[in-house]
């Protein structure tokens, strides 16, 4: 049996050229999706990240399965409707449930975030299988999704115009929704997410705002899991803002920041897999997760090398007045 | 400052004392336990791959039958590898939970991927050591670097585990993505890492899951003690010398191993679901370590036979699901009815407090109208009663019934509770009056507490003192009489009735 080499040899041609010469279309729609969806996952993740409830979303990405299976087997259609509406009842059942258990009883945040999504994910899988011969999902798919199938997916028409396929104008959408509803209560956002006390002192609650993300946060991940799949959503939302945040302490900045490592996410990403015919998805995390180990040790206020070189500068001017003595 | 060290010392001292005693008496049933889960892996060590509801076409009990008596050598496999697996998940879960890292065990199992796929890479074949080595390697690498990121930037632990978790899945999915694209990629079987099933554990499997197993009881019991400080008090641990860095990483170590092995059975997502959620339950029904570590263990196994079964009753459903799911319903059952925390008790505790309180209200009232008279009448009818609490006859008569009812006063007309009319005639028994004179001196000592020790005006005391009285209990009394020198008068000029007073 022959056996191919893992990692092929880089062809510049392959790998940069042809993509966009002689399937340009394909690659504009993968590269798109990608951008939407990082990009989307990005803003909403800024927020995400400080309120701390990064786990949280991974706990809501992975209990949206059985919320999907049971709205395909209600049914019986792929409709994008449908699906949101199951996702995000599953999504509000998740987090009413880690709050019950944390309010009732003495277990605490993560514990609970744990019980709740591995128990939903258990029963989303178990219906998968009792239904296997009536859904056409399969777990797979939705913990991998596949970016690479964007472009054979049904097209919609805005009248008898093509725009593009289904997936994209959907992410595009959400992507509209999500700009315009930033816009409209970035204060707001902005104060819950640093100082809930004042932001209650000035009329704004934040129970609302939180509950409102979560809602938000539960559509955003039901509409990327398909192309990106469920874990991978996860890295979408935390990779930018956290790579963000190690730049700036201005949270304007840091949005836009995160949207310009989106378009970097998905450009690098995709002709990384091309390259090493791997899946998009995991090309993207994978170039997120070399960003972000960069941004790491080279950012220029809290790096591991400023923060190296500022010990070492501290050590030196402390010593310096025991020097003169001496 | 000295009487700080001291203390310390002291609690050093109790805290191995107790655990000498600890040690051995969870020394002992482990021992036994581990004897013949051993002396059950030898009978199984032959054992097939195959899917265990295939065998079965028989009815219900019959399947059962055959389950339980461990028949078919596959069934033998499935039920010693999810024991094994519940007992080692259970045991270091505990840990987990109760220093608050629970979604740890989350980021761990998808961060063992890319570890898995290189593991298989290394001779191309599901040689278990390989990828055992290989995923051990990168889940300690992945907590490693969850430590490092909180240290050294502004990000939160939940964004580092968050980010680690989907980094390295990220990861393992573009290896995982390229294996199956190279040509001997379709026989990987890489996927069953993803859901599990148990029926598959191969003898080899079953060989590290119990040498896991032993080697993680072995080494808590050894370092039992400082495990458990680090748990509870990591300044504690750090002060009196405990290698912490080091015991944190040999945890992790082990948590790896269990994550590791268990993959196969219960797939990747699910795993961290029995890392969490046995020890959960159990930290519901304890408050003590050692119990706590054998109740997970005990409930890790419950669920993996749980799921090994209704997975075998089912024909074809994944087992993992179905063990998570085994102990999410104890889970489930724990958060109900535990004794001590469970939904129920609390439920229960808070209606016989609040049946409680309204009794001492009443036996109150009782006191202020005997008081208005001098202390000189001792029977009341129910309509004064009623002016004095301010509230219609019914509910009047209702108290009264509840006192008669608990023995603190009797109806003097008539031993019967046929017809009560307004002029129904009570008087207080001897244990009433005596449990109505405490109440009213908490109430009073409190107030009196309040404006003398504490300078509230004299004013804005009863509304405190109304909660607190049924609260204080006789060491606080004590206490407080002591510290006001056995007051006599309230604020308000009026009587505290003492112990000894307390006759009429």
């Amino acid at each position: 049996m022959q056996r191919e080499k893992l990692i092929p040899e880089f062809d510049w041609h392959t790998v940069l050229v042809q993509p966009w010469s002689e399937y340009a279309s394909n690659s504009l729609w993968i590269v798109l999706m990608g951008f939407l969806v990082s990009g989307t996952c990005g803003l909403v993740g800024c927020f995400v990240i400080l309120r701390r409830m990064a786990l949280v979303g991974d706990a809501i990405s992975h209990s949206l399965l059985p919320g999907i299976t049971l709205a395909f087997l209600l049914t019986h259609s792929r409709d994008t409707l449908p699906m949101m509406i199951g996702a995000i009842a599953a999504g509000a059942l998740t987090v009413a449930l880690i709050e019950a258990i944390r309010f009732s009883s003495r277990i605490k945040a993560d514990a609970a975030i744990g019980i709740v999504f591995s128990s939903l994910f258990a029963v989303g899988v178990i219906l998968i299988s009792v239904f296997a011969d009536k859904v056409d999902l399969d777990a797979e798919c939705v913990l991998y999704g596949e970016l690479g199938f964007i472009p054979l997916q049904e097209v919609a028409y805005f009248g008898d115009q093509a725009i593009g396929p289904k997936p994209v104008v959907r992410m595009a959408v959400i992507a509209v929704i999500a700009i315009v509803l930033l816009i409209a209560f970035y204060k707001e956002m902005l104060v819950t997410s640093f100082d809930a006390g004042l932001a209650a002192s000035l009329g704004i609650s934040p129970a609302r705002y939180h509950y409102g993300l979560t809602l938000f946060l539960s559509i955003v991940i039901v509409s990327s899991f398909e192309s990106v799949g469920v874990v991978l959503v996860i890295a979408m939302i935390i990779f930018p803002g956290a790579t963000a945040l190690l730049l700036t302490d201005r949270l304007s900045t840091a949005l836009w920041i995160s949207t310009a490592l989106s378009a970097f996410y998905a450009i690098f990403g995709f002709h990384l897999a091309t390259w090493l015919n791997a899946s998009i998805a995991g090309g993207m995390t994978v170039i997120a997760g070399v960003l972000f180990g960069f941004v790491w040790m080279a950012s220029p206020n809290q790096g591991l090398i400023v923060q190296y070189r500022r010990r070492q500068s501290n050590n030196n001017e402390n010593l310096e007045p025991f020097n003169q003595e001496l | 400052m000295r009487a700080f060290w001291k203390q310390d010392f002291q609690a050093e001292a109790n805290f191995s004392r107790m655990n000498r005693q600890e040690r051995t008496s969870v020394l002992v049933p482990h021992l036994r336990l581990l004897a013949s889960l051993f002396l059950l892996l030898m009978i199984s060590s032959v054992a097939h791959a195959a899917k265990i509801g295939e065998i079965a076409e028989t009815s219900w009990a019959e399947q059962a039958l055959d389950f339980f008596a461990l028949k078919h050598p596959a069934i033998r496999a499935a039920a010693l590898g999810t024991l094994l697996i519940g007992f080692c998940c259970g045991t270091l879960g505990s840990f987990l939970v109760v220093r608050k890292l629970a979604l740890l065990g989350d980021t761990l199992s998808h961060a063992v991927l890319p570890g898995v796929a290189l593991g298989f890479l290394w001779n191309a074949s599901k040689d278990p050591w390989a990828i055992f080595i290989g995923a051990t390697g990168a889940g300690i690498m992945g907590v490693a670097l969850v430590g490092w990121i909180k240290q050294t930037t502004r990000l939160k632990e939940d964004s580092a585990m968050g980010m680690v978790l989907a980094g390295f899945y990220g990861l393992g999915v573009c290896l995982t993505s390229m294996i199956q694209n190279m040509v001997m990629g379709n026989k990987s079987g890489l996927d069953k890492f993803f859901f599990g099933q148990a029926a598959a554990l191969s003898s080899g499997d079953l060989w590290l899951l119990g040498i896991t197993s032993s080697i993680s009881i072995v080494l808590i019991l050894i370092f039992y003690k400082e495990f458990l400080a680090m748990s509870f008090d990591i300044g504690f641990a750090k002060a009196v010398g405990m290698p912490v860095r080091a015991l944190h990483y040999l945890l992790m170590a082990l948590l790896t191993f269990a994550v590791v092995v268990s993959l196969q059975a219960v797939g990747v997502v699910l795993v961290s679901a029995l890392l969490i959620t046995p020890a959960a339950a159990a930290y519901l029904l304890t408050d003590r370590m050692h119990w706590m570590l054998v109740l997970a263990a005990v409930f890790g196994m419950a669920s993996g036979i749980l799921g090994a079964f209704t997975s075998y009753l089912s024909n074809n459903l994944p087992t993992g699901p179905l063990i998570v799911l085994g102990s999410t319903s104890i889970f489930a059952l724990a958060l109900v009815f535990g004794p001590r925390y469970g939904l129920l008790t609390k439920i229960l505790r808070r209606k016989r407090q609040r049946k409680r309180i309204a009794l001492e209200n009443t036996l109150k009232s009782v006191f202020h109208l005997s008081e208005n008279s001098g202390f000189t009448r001792k029977e009341f009818d129910i309509s004064e009663l009623a002016k004095e609490r301010n509230q219609d006859l019914a509910s009047t008569e209702k108290e009264i019934r509840a006192l008669v009812a608990a023995r603190l006063a009797r109806n003097v007309d008539s031993e019967g509770d046929t017809e009560w009319s307004g002029k129904a005639r009570f008087q207080l028994k001897k244990s009433g009056w005596h449990r109505a004179c405490e109440i009213v001196r908490n109430h009073r000592l409190w107030e009196l507490y309040l404006t003398n020790a504490a300078q509230y005006q004299s004013d804005h005391v009863h509304d405190d003192a109304e909660e607190i009285e049924h609260l204080i209990g006789e060491d606080i009394v004590q206490r407080i009489e002591e510290r006001l020198r056995n007051p006599i008068q309230d604020p308000h000029g009026k009587l505290i009735p003492r112990r000894d007073q307390i006759t009429a």
